[in-house]
């Protein structure tokens, strides 16, 4: 009863005490969080360690036979591994470009224009996020052969465009539609053409999203295997080159190009959560905070 | 002010120094209206040459009749989609089927194990740590994902440290496998796609209005009863988005049964990979990835209708 009283009292003036309380008192949820979190780390840690395993054969095993930079040292030893990487790394770079480049215009048209098509726009790009990868793969493919396009770099490129565009859209939407529209609203009171709004004031502020839908499509289009093995033709990518590989033992030097991409995107990611806290573009504007009681 | 302008002329009799203003507002509403076309059209272009386009070509492939040897003609051929399912020598309809309870299991399983996730995140978890944790449940993303499925194949095989293990405890038998059962590929699976529906589950569960749950309890409930009455019903709609995510991916994938299943594990994405580049059997394929996605539209909207969401682009 007493016990009660007091957890009210202390909602109503702030909720941390009661959380504390609480986490001492129940320690089975964060146990239950952190076990799975445990569990999904479990293939990061063993790719690392293993790609500094000094392995007899050229093949991953288990038994550690001691700590050697040697596959680091010979990324490129293993045929077509370094090539299909490379592949993947232009296809990422050139597939986000172009998504940004489309899907910026794409998202302002739909998020800030009325016009007929917008609906079946927005479809569209709704269920290019939507559809599974093998339906578009098989799809893109019977594509290509029925307009006798030869399957290669060109086709993954135009694919991979064709479903980042998508992620771009939506990332670019949510950004906008957040932002409101009072800053181009002032911009047009202080007499500045549309045009002029545009480039001095909505595109600066779009420049982040723009910058998280193309490491998004970098990271969609060099992650990517199955919509890729349908269009890829000859060509190999770094999924390719590993999904073959895996059937008969991979190569640890797959495991420390896999490291690479892991420490890259680690360090993005941490670099990507420095620099919004410390730049905070818009005004954070909490609505749903609490009113004072 | 300019609306002024541009009706005064209208009906001032004397038309003459008012053209330019009329033009004016006609290349106004031009402008207004060529704008989000001029906007999307690149954009719109690529997706519905490269996207749309190829669905349907999917459809016009499927209908197509010939062999690998002599190449394919179009011939309206509507009997494959009967032939694959009726006295078929490959049993599609298994696949189908199985592929089908592969990721009903799945995506509960992510159900079960994301919401108590998504829920600790939200709502047990200070404001400054939400972000860092969010990445740790998002981490597995920065390593490829043919990498990290073939790494639970490494660490499931019989000879990994986790049969040896339990070999070595007496805990399972010599003929005991992991892999090539559908435990493994539906765990592979879960394990591939738990953010799916962690994330929107957490995006809904923080916006949700602290004063409702305090209204709850307020009226008595407790605390089971709270969560059972007012939060989950609250965060249908990111449940609703984590299974439309999870379910489609869940489906079609063929890379878990790959490399985690064996011959007992064959799904529909495997079938529908190995008819189009292995065997080059294209109509086979593009009708199978044909009623792939009929089959999923029709039980997604049908699980829309029923979980009540009015407007599934909102989710995404």
């Amino acid at each position: 009863m007493t016990q009660t009283t007091t957890a009210r009292i202390a909602t109503l003036k702030s909720s941390v005490p009661v959380e504390n309380a609480r986490q001492r008192k129940r320690p089975l949820l964060p146990l239950f969080f952190w076990i799975v979190t445990g569990i999904t780390m479990v293939p990061i840690l063993v790719m690392i360690l293993y790609s500094f395993n000094n392995t007899p054969t050229s093949r991953i095993t288990f038994s550690w036979s001691g700590f050697t930079l040697y596959w680091y040292e010979n990324l490129t030893q293993v045929d077509g591994l370094g090539q299909a990487f490379l592949v993947s790394v232009e296809v990422a770079v050139l597939s986000a470009l172009v998504s940004v480049a489309l899907g910026t215009p794409l998202a302002m048209a739909l998020e800030r224009h009325r016009f007929l098509a917008r609906g079946p726009l927005s479809g569209v790009v709704f269920a290019d996020i939507a559809a599974p990868s093998i339906v578009v793969g098989a799809a893109s493919l019977s594509f290509f052969l029925s307009s006798n396009i030869p399957t290669g770099f060109g086709t993954i490129l135009l694919v991979h465009v064709a479903f980042n565009i998508a992620y771009v859209v939506v990332v670019l939407r949510a950004r906008l539609s957040g932002m409101g529209h009072a800053l181009e609203d002032a911009a047009a009171d202080l007499g500045a053409t549309p045009f002029a709004a545009f480039w001095r004031v909505t595109f600066p502020l779009l420049i982040p999203g723009m910058l998280a839908g193309g490491l998004l499509s970098l990271a969609m289009s060099i992650d990517d295997y199955v919509i890729t093995s349908f269009v890829a033709g000859p060509t190999v990518t770094f999924p390719l080159f590993v999904y073959g590989a895996a059937k008969v033992g991979l190569p640890p030097q797959v495991l420390c190009f896999g490291t690479i991409i892991f420490v890259v995107g680690v360090v993005i990611a941490v670099l990507n959560g420095i620099l919004t806290r410390r730049l905070p573009v818009a005004p954070v504007v909490d609505v749903e905070a609490p009113l004072p009681e | 002010m300019t609306a002024i302008q541009a009706t005064a002329p209208a009906a001032s009799p004397t038309p003459g120094p008012a053209a330019p203003v009329r033009d004016g507002a006609r290349k106004r509403w031009w402008l207004r209206h060529t704008t989000p076309y001029l906007l999307s059209l690149a954009g719109g272009a690529w997706l519905v040459i490269l996207f749309i386009i190829p669905l349907v070509s999917g459809l016009v492939v499927s209908l197509e009749t010939g062999n690998p040897d002599d190449g394919y003609t179009f011939t309206w051929n509507w009997g494959v989609y009967g032939s694959l399912f009726v006295n078929s020598d490959v049993s599609y309809l298994t696949f189908f089927l199985r592929s089908l309870g592969y990721g009903v299991s799945a995506t509960l399983l992510t159900i079960v194990i994301g919401y108590p996730m998504a829920y600790f995140i939200a709502f047990r978890v200070s404001a400054r740590w939400k972000n860092t944790l969010l990445l740790l449940v998002l981490i597995s993303f920065l390593v490829s994902f043919v990498i990290r499925t073939d790494m639970w194949a490494f660490l499931l095989s019989d000879q990994g440290p986790v049969l040896t293990a339990l070999r070595w405890a007496h805990l399972a038998s010599k003929d005991f496998h992991i892999l090539g059962t559908p435990g493994a590929v539906i765990g592979g699976i879960v394990y591939n796609d738990l953010a799916f529906m962690v994330l929107p589950i957490y995006a809904v569960l923080e916006r949700l209005d602290a004063r409702l749950l305090e209204a709850a309890s307020d009226l008595y409930a407790n605390r089971p009863q709270v969560f059972l009455r007012t939060v989950l019903p609250l965060s249908r709609s990111g449940i609703f988005a984590g299974v439309l995510l999870v379910f489609i991916d869940a489906v079609g994938d063929p890379v878990n049964a790959s490399l985690l299943g064996g011959t007992h594990t064959y799904v529909i994405g495997q079938a529908i990979q190995d008819a189009y580049l292995t065997n080059q059997q294209y109509n086979v394929a593009a009708a199978l990835s044909t009623v792939l996605m009929v089959v999923l539209g029709i039980i997604l909207f049908a699980y829309a209708r029923i979980a009540g969401t009015e407007n599934i682009e909102d989710l995404v």
